[in-house]
């Protein structure tokens, strides 16, 4: 392509620790790329889009949808934990937290 | 082969409700077919059949009692695999979901049950619904059954080459920039995505939320209609589901009268990058509505060709937000867990390995959107786009009664043609997104076969929000126009598929 | 802890302190912010869940309509304006007690904006200007295993999703200044403020030991003189007004070192210590960047004009000004009243025992004694004391009939407290009433006198303080189940 990246390796590389995402060295190759390009045809948005436009977050505009403070749900503890992939004593097991050279 | 999986949805509910046929029957019927021509089509995920028999056979005992049920009481359907449902794992094709049984059932798939629908399994689709061929399922692609080396379509690919080899007269899909209106196009079957907030959204998973919409899909407009007003009507557990009376979409189907509708054809959606057999079939639905009485007016969206970019960046924002309870902690797959790794470094490695590359890049493309520094240039412009792009809408709206264009700018591809290129594939949806921005109702109708490859076409029909009626009036109108032409059901000409002898491979798929 | 600390007043000469505060709320809804399940506290782990507040694929949030009022009632309590159209936004982060990795919440368009609030210290007002009130969800509960059940060293952690969801609001201030030495005590008082304003509101059990509310202290200082503020550190989840106090001392004092010798504050995330200290929390080295955007699953709130002013005019009446009438109205001196505010929980208590019928002075009684020493035994807040103002109320009403005297109405205190039932009940069942019996009362006077000659003497020369001995020995012989002053009346009739 010979352009300028808009989207460097490591940007991408930072933004999938961002979102938490484990990539090989050969997709992070492929996804910067391939990220450019997309990056690249979507830009114009930003420079037909005036600053006195209105943005739209909700494509039909209804307000004040609420509900009354009713306690309604059905115990179903068993149910609730049987798709998770560790449970000890009735919780959902994780992880430790921090790594073993993290301070808290 | 029993003519039962080729008879309309709306016949075989008064087959069913009169006697004539069981439901028990006529879920056999599809399994059998299911089982025959499903390793060709992979179409299905999971099937359900001991619990799609059950809910047969109670459809038939309620019906020997004497109670009176609703049109498609009886009726097989298939699920797009996005939709909760308690009988069968809910994996979005995705790793990391695989086996996920949901606790719950979505509000869709218990209206299905309520109105006597029985549940056939799980359709194939993109991973997370995010593709247009369901090549990115992370279970192997569908194919069309129009020709088995290519895509049905995505990313609902799985519900419409269900149809469209018979192995059921419905199917449920979802849409958040064509995944409904593509796949039927692509497979000369119907489908409708509602206004937003008409179908609840409850109990399926989010891909995009504020663009994704559930609806149906069929093999002709009638039975369309008829399943959409089963699953559509305000439901409180979704807050952005409307709180009005469905509208009279079956009546709009059965009335088919286009005489004196003004009918707006967008100039943006077409010319390049449009096949010309697509444009010609479109050309000639479009004379076939004039003949029929329908008013013809040229409309211009100018700010339609900025769709495909906003979407690509508001879509993919909330794809990153949605898709991060994926983390591998309450449910599905869970990598790395070795005691040594923290949990930060578990996410990644689940995330890394649970999700497929179109996800993955959606992800970062929308963190990237929604990160500080370039939340103004990507995903406010593009909000302000949507704003432009619903405004171009109004004012066509104000000039016609609905819009028309092609489905998609081609017919299906070939399986593999453009996995390596995501520009060109999202491209597939061009025609469809700016009603997903807009939030108004649309649907494809199949409106013959392109001249150079013999592959159906869909031709578009757009109305306002609230005015879905409006988008079976003019499609079954056309349906009625071309068939009369064709002397047959555009699905009558899909290929014979081969059979296998295999008699049933229940529940192991 | 390690810090080197510089001396208070020293640091005040130099340096003028800068406060912000950060209260998060936990409403006392029903039920939760987006869904049916109950708040409930301490119920078994993972019970009080479902689909929508475990996150689970599909699931959709639905506002509660009481934590949106509570919110607005919360505002107009501090004075702030309420949005006319507000949105929902969803906070982006990865962490295990957040069940969906974002926390639902507000971001540039809060609900309530733009407010204040006065507290007192030492005559003194001080405005403590408010920059928002928001909505937002809590997360849940870790429970770290190995390690000392520490986060640092745990092998892993345990989760209760019961708290997710549960309705948060958020008050936040504007940079607080002109406090001076005052700053600790102002931020003690204002959370105080915050408690009692809840309570009065009834949106939330206000208790800070349940965590019910937590504050975020941020401190800086800046050279007396400057306009330039310093740099702050953020003290997170301080959970007690003694806490918030401690908190901006020890930082005053802490950053003071700092900067005379002429070293940089570091902006970080810091820990309170029961001990007394507050400690560097996990650094990042990148700030958390988190993609706010617009919750699309949520409409915006877009609160009715009348609706407001509605809640604006059922207000309850300003804390302040309720303490100002209570004080009034009971007739206690300002150091009487001092010391029923210095009790956690006993100006609520002893108000609901007047209301329910008890002399403003005996209410006082009773709750800073008797029940004070109780709950100090226990090691337990005022409130958790196993007695009902209602029923102090009647203990103390059959003292005024004298149905019981006082050492009887300890007992009966000391029954209702150990379960034995209500004061009716333990009166009935432990036969304390009071020996109304006037010809055994008669009996045992007669047979007093007659054992004291010597004192029944001097009482018939009108030395009547000597009467305490015989009432003494009477009501031994009664076995304490008399009424002392009937007792007195007895006596003085037969020896007058």
């Amino acid at each position: 392509m010979g352009q300028q990246m808009v989207l460097t390796r490591s940007e991408v590389a930072k933004l999938a620790a961002l979102a938490r995402i484990e990539l090989s060295d050969d997709e992070l190759d492929d996804m910067a790329t391939q990220l450019d390009i997309i990056l690249a045809s979507v830009a114009s948005v930003g420079e037909v889009a005036a600053q006195d436009i209105p943005p739209t977050s909700h494509a039909v505009p209804l307000v004040n949808v609420m509900r009354e403070d009713v306690v309604s749900w059905t115990p179903n503890a068993e149910g609730v934990l049987a798709g998770a992939p560790v449970v000890e004593d009735g919780r959902f097991r994780v992880p430790r937290i921090l790594d073993d050279d993290e301070e808290a | 082969m029993s003519e039962l999986i080729r008879t309309d949805a709306s016949e075989l509910g008064q087959l069913i409700a009169s006697g004539q046929a069981s439901s028990v029957e006529v879920t056999r019927a599809h399994f059998e077919r299911i089982a025959q021509v499903d390793d060709d089509v992979h179409a299905f995920l999971a099937l359900t059949e001991d619990a799609a028999l059950a809910q047969a056979a109670r459809v038939d005992e309620r019906i020997a009692a004497g109670e009176k049920l609703g049109p498609l009481a009886g009726v097989p359907i298939a699920v797009k695999d996005l939709l909760c449902y308690t009988q069968a794992p809910t994996t979005a094709s995705s790793r990391i979901l695989e086996g996920w049984v949901p606790p719950y059932n979505s509000t869709v798939v218990n209206r299905l049950i309520d109105a006597g629908l029985v549940i056939l399994g799980k359709t194939n689709l993109d991973e997370f619904a995010m593709g247009s061929s369901t090549e990115t399922s992370a279970y192997g692609p569908t194919h069309n059954p129009w020709d088995l080396s290519r895509i049905p379509g995505g990313s609902g690919g799985g519900s419409a080459a269900a149809l469209a080899a018979f192995m059921a007269p419905l199917a449920i899909g979802t849409d958040t920039g064509g995944s409904i209106r593509q796949p039927a196009a692509v497979t000369g079957t119907v489908g409708v995505k509602p206004t937003y907030g008409g179908v609840s959204r409850y109990g399926i998973i989010a891909m995009a939320s504020s663009l994704d919409q559930c609806g149906p899909d069929a093999r002709n407009v009638l039975d369309a209609a008829l399943l959409h007003e089963v699953i559509a009507g305000y439901d409180p557990r979704d807050s952005t589901s409307i709180n009005v009376p469905v509208p009279g979409v079956v009546e709009a189907a059965r009335r088919a009268d286009v005489k004196g509708l003004r009918i707006g054809v967008v100039k943006e959606l077409g010319g390049e990058g449009y096949a010309p057999g697509v444009e010609k079939r479109v050309g000639e639905a479009i004379d076939a509505l004039v003949a029929a009485g329908a008013e013809l007016v040229e409309v211009s969206c100018p700010h339609f060709e900025q769709a495909l970019a906003a979407y690509y960046l508001i879509m993919p924002a909330e794809v990153s937000s949605n898709l991060a309870r994926y983390d591998g902690m309450r449910y599905g797959l869970r990598a790395g867990d070795d005691g040594t790794n923290s949990v930060e470094n578990v996410m990644r490695l689940t995330r890394g390995k649970g999700f497929g590359t179109e996800a993955k890049r959606r992800i970062i493309l929308g963190t990237y959107a929604l990160s500080a520094g370039y939340y103004d240039a990507f995903y406010g412009s593009a909000q302000k786009m949507r704003t432009l792009i619903a405004r171009d809408f109004a004012a066509a709206f104000e000039v016609c009664d609905v819009l028309v264009s092609p489905a998609t700018p081609t017919t299906a591809f070939k399986i593999g043609e453009k996995v390596d290129d995501p520009l060109a594939m999202y491209k597939s949806d061009l025609c469809t997104i700016p009603a997903n921005l807009a939030g108004i109702a649309a649907g494809s109708v199949p409106c013959g076969l392109a001249d150079e490859d013999g592959l159906p076409v869909g031709f578009q029909v757009m109305a306002p929000a609230l005015a879905d009626d409006r988008i079976y009036l003019v499609a079954a109108a056309l349906e009625h126009a071309l068939e009369a032409k064709w002397g047959a059901p555009l699905w009558s000409r899909i290929p014979e598929l081969s059979v296998s002898d295999k008699t049933s491979d229940k529940g192991d798929k | 802890m390690s810090d080197e600390l510089m001396d208070y007043d020293e640091v005040l000469k130099r340096y003028e302190p800068v406060l912000g505060l950060e209260v998060h709320v936990e409403l006392s809804t029903a039920s939760k912010m987006w869904c049916g399940c109950p708040t409930t506290f301490g119920s078994e782990p993972n019970t009080h869940v479902c689909p929508v507040c475990l996150g689970l694929p599909g699931s959709l949030p639905v506002v509660n309509r009481k934590a949106v009022e509570a919110a607005i009632r919360i505002g107009l309590s501090l004075n702030c304006d309420i949005a006319k159209w507000c949105r929902f936004a969803r906070k982006n982060y990865f962490y295990p007690d957040m069940p969906k990795d974002y926390q639902v919440s507000q971001y540039d368009e809060p609900l309530c904006f733009e407010g204040h609030v006065e507290v007192e210290v030492g005559g003194v007002a001080y405005d403590i200007p408010i920059e928002r009130v928001h909505m937002e969800e809590d997360a849940g509960k870790l429970t770290h295993v190995g390690g000392l059940g520490r986060i640092q060293g745990a092998d892993y952690s345990l989760l209760d999703y019961n708290r997710a969801g549960v309705p948060l609001m958020e008050i936040v201030t504007k940079t607080i200044h002109g406090t001076g030495t005052a700053a600790p005590q102002v931020a003690r008082d204002y959370m105080e403020f915050l408690r009692d304003m809840v309570r009065a509101l009834g949106v939330s059990h206000g208790r800070m030991e349940r965590g019910n509310l937590r504050c975020d202290v941020n401190v800086s200082l800046m050279p007396i003189g400057s306009t330039e503020l310093g740099i702050r550190s953020e003290t997170k989840n301080v959970n007690s007004l003694k806490s918030v106090e401690t908190t901006v001392r020890y930082e005053i004092m802490r950053q003071g070192a700092i900067l005379s010798a002429g070293g940089r504050v570091k902006q970080e995330t810091r820990h309170w210590n029961e001990a007394g200290f507050t400690s560097p929390g996990r650094s990042k080295e990148t700030a958390e960047d988190y993609r706010y955007f617009p919750e699309p699953d949520l409409v915006p709130v877009a609160p009715d004009p009348a609706w407001v002013e509605e809640l604006r005019a059922s207000l309850p009446e300003h804390p302040s000004k309720r303490r100002a009438r209570l004080q009034q109205t009971w007739g206690v001196t300002e150091r009487e009243f001092g010391d029923v505010l210095a009790v956690e929980g006993a100006l609520d208590l002893i108000a609901a025992t007047v209301d329910a019928g008890c002399a403003p002075a005996a209410a006082r009684k009773w709750w800073l004694t008797e029940l004070a020493r109780q709950a100090n035994d226990l090691n337990v807040p005022l409130e958790d004391v196993n007695i009902t103002p209602a029923q102090v109320a009647e203990v103390q009403a059959l003292v005024d009939s004298g149905s019981l005297n006082d050492k009887l109405a300890r007992a009966v205190i000391e029954g209702v407290l150990a379960g034995e039932g209500s004061p009716a009940e333990v009166v009935a069942s432990r036969g304390l009433a009071v020996v109304s019996d006037t010809g055994a009362l008669s009996a045992a006077v007669d047979a007093a006198i007659a054992a004291n000659p010597d004192v029944a003497a001097k009482i018939r020369d009108g030395k009547v303080a000597a009467a305490g001995a015989l009432i003494g020995d009477v009501m031994k012989a009664m076995r304490g189940q008399a009424d002392a002053a009937a007792v007195r009346a007895l006596i003085m009739e037969k020896l007058s």
